[in-house]
């Protein structure tokens, strides 16, 4: 994104360039505020204790810091009857999301290259046809899918999640890499057609080594979707093997005893922090991958 | 017509310099062009004279004013880019007439302008057309229609015709050319293309790495260029440049080529005096294609030197054949009338005008 | 169409040359099945006379005669354009406006640009958590408002039902907007330079370069992001159930949560199964043309 030239351009200068600079900067800064204020009311009303909430406002800053709330956000807090803790429903998206995030990275990897670099008669309308999967509401696959899960007996259960997310992720998962290999040359396959290796050989050998970029878009925007779903969870699964954003919900929406906000702010944090974590640490692939759900085609 | 004064200019970006320290005096109504190898500064050198690069230091003058903080809207300039630039949403007419529009020229000005136009240019027809349905040469007609209507002082151009097909760029070579004869304004021209550079500069400025290396009208750059970067940059095929010896036993000559078959150039007396009292000096002969030819094949003259070598690679080009042969190594070409081409592995006699030879100092690369 | 994946090689063992297929086959049975089948089931369901379970003797459009004359329907519907409206047209905004300001080469745009998007990498869940406390009615923004000195502040939308559903929004546009921005703020980079330049020569300020030059080069940027969140908007559902829980009453109900509670609280299996026909029905009108016209264009 180098651009130095633009603004290279010589303008008028003089108060008023100033005073606009200045402006801009003012109206910058404004929406820093306006996306980062949820996020350090979130950490500091997670940081107080529930007398101090009472008293103080959401933009008062804690007296103290104080990680009880986190402690027992993570280990007491009460989802629905069970009062455990967010630490198993954690694990249970991660039991999910893992397995979940590779399957469909790599079933994606494998059919988007079938489909783009072995263009066989009808693989056009064969990736048209998977790609609509993408866009459906997926309320209209919701009673069915509940009933096919009872009949393999996966109702209920995280191995049951998985099967859900891999089989609807796949069309995201063909797209990105059908995006990324329609980049890149046919020549490449040719050649190694002509060296002798066979279909898996070429993907295994030549084109997943050059597709790392994609991989990683794709992981992360698989993760983050899969780690943030909250309809599956909560249409498929029951109690215990609830991901945590439906633990998370059932925390913040149950009725009995005294409303811990304190407790919400933190299990908030909890289930945001993977996600968070891969955003920052791998900030601009994930942008990729949101402009890759953008570019469709 | 306004001249362009550039005193002393430096760019920098960062740490990078790329324009470093450039002096140039352009004159009302010249055709200057710019040309150099890519990265050497010559667009950069283009935007600083438009304005759309600040200046790191100097100054920069255009019809006398010092235009440093001037925006380009102010310099009485019009551009026309190599990607033509026109605007993709707006229609032919519009795009030509959108500087007018944001000057508020009144409407029946701007009409007239383009019906001027248009008609020169040959785009009356497409007027209402946006530019994606245009062709790559009608395009850049219009680019340039865009830059015309304003009638400014100064007309600048980044490299215009290098994303035409070859035949398109000579055809819009040559309108461009009579475009300036008739119109007149002062014209800066990048290119890098050195043939480009000949035919349409009334001088030539040859830029590498920051620098001009020289600023003379085309002739003079390519028969008597300063150093060896120019010579070698100007002329297509470039020149020969043959690594030798300065001797002067009985005569001054250049001794090239393997031990076992050295070659002496003997010197003309007008260079062999400019270099007297040298013997022993690295030097680099520059021959340019056109000045070695078959033995016999043109009228004798003055400072002649033939000499016989095995033909390597011939390649005829239709109007000459260009046979490839060579010294110490070294693939050297010459250009001879087709009906004086030999196969390859025959040996020919070769004749070298010598008057016509350069000699530069091998270390500095400085013209002797 | 051309059959281009023919290897040159003649002597390929026959197994080979089918492996494309192959592999593509059980992945496209397996959409085939998932998608198109659970489509097919859920359409016939709409049919029948399903109640608490599946009850595959067709019944006509009793179920959809049934949805349209339900009023939580109508409420889900008029929410859903409510929100769609305001949610597509604030992102757009914030979004443009955003973007326009961070192309004015401002140094620190890497960090301003992260800070503008991570809410894209939130749960909705995690978001309507935060915002349901930062809108809490007493404990909320209207405590802050009231200690600043505006005694008689009163923000109690989150559980008033007529403006319950602009919560939805707000926390919405917060999560989203930033993405809006990250798409027009490429699309501005994709503009060539030299149009840039060209503008400037001609003597475009600003303003009239961005208004007269640039934003409408961003028409197919504008449409898919446009697409984009209406998308987002259809199948919002988690959002409205960790902020609002389609509360108070139904007054937040979307077509979505309408889905859901009759499918899986109600056990209203033949009306909900209507619902979701009638969410498929606008996605598709919305997005298959898009994906026809994008399709299209890639191949050129």
């Amino acid at each position: 994104m180098i651009r130095q030239s633009q603004g290279g351009i010589v303008r008028a200068q003089g108060i008023g360039q100033r005073l606009k600079r200045g402006f801009l900067f003012l109206v910058l800064a404004l929406f820093c505020v306006y996306y980062l204020a949820p996020l350090v009311v979130m950490v500091s009303t997670s940081l107080k204790s529930l007398e101090e909430i009472r008293q103080g406002t959401l933009i008062s800053l804690p007296q103290s810091i104080n990680f009880e709330a986190w402690a027992k956000a993570w280990t007491s807090a009460c989802v629905g009857v069970r009062c455990d803790g967010l630490a198993p429903y954690v694990w249970n998206s991660v039991l999910m999301a893992v397995p979940a995030v590779a399957i469909s990275t790599f079933l994606g990897a494998l059919n988007g290259f079938a489909l783009t670099k072995w263009r066989f008669r009808g693989a056009d309308v064969i990736f048209a046809l998977m790609l609509f999967g993408a866009f459906i509401p997926f309320q209209v696959v919701l009673l069915p899918m509940a009933r096919t899960l009872g009949v393999l007996g996966l109702a209920g259960t995280v191995p049951g999640l998985i099967l859900v997310h891999t089989v609807y992720g796949l069309a995201f998962t063909t797209l990105f890499f059908r995006n990324f290999f329609i980049g890149v040359s046919d020549g490449i396959v040719r050649a190694a057609q002509v060296d002798g290796a066979s279909f898996f050989g070429i993907f295994f050998r030549i084109i997943l080594p050059m597709s790392l970029p994609a991989i990683v878009v794709t992981l992360i925007w698989q993760f983050t979707q899969i780690w943030n779903d909250f309809l599956f969870g909560i249409a498929f699964t029951v109690g215990e093997s609830n991901p945590v954003t439906v633990a998370l919900n059932n925390v913040v929406n149950t009725s009995t005893g005294v409303k811990e906000y304190n407790v919400d702010m933190a299990a908030a944090i909890i289930a945001a922090l993977p996600t968070l974590a891969v955003y920052v640490l791998a900030g601009s692939y994930f942008v990729r991958g949101l402009s890759a759900g953008a570019v469709k085609g | 017509m306004s001249d362009i004064r550039l005193d002393a200019i430096w760019k920098k970006f960062g740490a990078t310099e790329v324009i470093k320290g450039i002096d140039l005096t352009i004159d009302p109504g010249e055709f200057v062009v710019l040309v150099g190898p890519s990265g050497c500064g010559k667009s950069t050198l283009l935007n600083l004279i438009s304005g759309l690069e600040t200046l790191s230091s100097g100054n920069i003058f255009i019809g006398g004013r010092r235009v440093n903080d001037v925006p380009p809207r102010d310099r009485d300039i019009a551009m026309v880019f190599q990607s033509y630039a026109l605007y993709p949403t707006k229609s032919v007419r519009d795009n030509i007439t959108f500087g007018m529009s944001v000057r508020h020229i009144p409407r029946q000005v701007q009409d007239a302008a383009v019906a001027e136009f248009a008609g020169l240019l040959h785009i009356e027809d497409y007027l209402e057309r946006k530019p994606a349905q245009l062709s790559g040469g009608q395009q850049q007609r219009v680019a340039m229609g865009r830059a015309l209507v304003r009638k400014p002082e100064v007309f600048l151009f980044d490299e215009p015709l290098s994303n035409l097909d070859a035949k398109l760029r000579i055809e819009m070579r040559t309108e461009i050319k009579k475009l300036h004869q008739r119109l007149g304004k002062t014209v800066v021209y990048v290119t890098h293309d050195q043939i480009e550079a000949m035919t349409l500069a009334t001088r030539i400025a040859v830029m590498e790495a920051g620098h001009i290396r020289q600023f003379a009208d085309p002739f003079t750059v390519y028969d008597d260029p300063v150093d060896l970067f120019v010579a070698g940059f100007m002329g297509s095929p470039p020149m020969n440049m043959i690594e030798g010896k300065l001797r002067q036993d009985g005569g001054s000559f250049v001794e090239c080529g393997a031990p076992d078959a050295l070659l002496r150039f003997p010197l003309p007396d007008a260079m062999a005096r400019r270099v007297a009292g040298r013997d022993g000096l690295k030097v680099i002969l520059g021959l340019r294609p056109e000045t070695i030819f078959a033995a016999g094949s043109e009228l004798p003259g003055p400072d002649r030197f033939c000499f016989e070598l095995p033909v390597a690679v011939v390649e005829p080009t239709g109007p000459d054949t260009m046979i490839v042969f060579e010294i110490g190594g070294r693939d050297l070409i010459a250009r001879v009338r087709p009906q004086d081409a030999r196969p390859q592995g025959t040996r020919f006699r070769f004749e070298v005008e010598m008057r016509k030879a350069k000699l530069f100092d091998a270390t500095t690369g400085l013209r002797l | 169409m051309a059959v281009t994946g023919s290897p040159p090689r003649i002597r390929w063992r026959s197994f080979d040359r089918w492996l494309p297929q192959i592999v593509v086959s059980p992945l496209f049975a397996m959409s085939l099945f998932f998608v198109y089948g659970f489509i097919g089931w859920t359409l016939y369901i709409s049919f029948t006379r399903s109640g608490v379970m599946p009850d595959y003797r067709l019944d006509g459009i009793g179920q959809y005669v049934r949805l349209w004359s339900t009023p939580r329907w109508h409420v889900a519907l008029r929410n859903l354009v409510t929100f769609s409206v305001l949610f597509i047209s604030l992102c757009l905004a914030i979004g443009i406006l955003l973007a326009i300001l961070l192309d004015q080469r401002i140094r620190i745009e890497g960090a301003i640009r992260t800070i503008y998007l991570y809410p894209m990498a939130l749960s909705f869940i995690v978001t309507g958590t935060v915002w349901k406390w930062l809108l809490n009615p007493g404990l909320g923004l209207e405590r802050v408002m009231r200690q600043a000195g505006f005694e008689s502040f009163s923000f109690d939308w989150l559980v008033n039902s007529n403006y319950a559903i602009y919560t939805v929004v707000i926390a919405g546009v917060w999560q989203s907007s930033g993405y809006a921005m990250a798409l027009f703020l490429a699309g501005l980079r994709s503009v060539d330079d030299q149009v840039l330049k060209a503008a400037a020569i001609d003597g475009a300020g600003p303003l009239r370069t961005y208004f007269s030059i640039v934003l409408p080069m961003m028409r197919p940027v504008f449409m898919s992001t446009v697409i984009i969140l209406g998308h987002l908007a259809i199948k919002s559902f988690d959002l409205v159930m960790a902020l609002t829980g389609g509360g108070p009453g139904y007054a937040t109900d979307m077509p979505a949560t309408f889905m859901y509670a009759f499918a899986f609280q109600r056990s209203e299996l033949g009306v909900a199964a209507a619902s979701a026909v009638m969410m498929l029905v606008t996605v598709v009108a919305i997005i298959v043309p898009y994906l026809y016209s994008e399709l299209r264009g890639a191949r050129r």
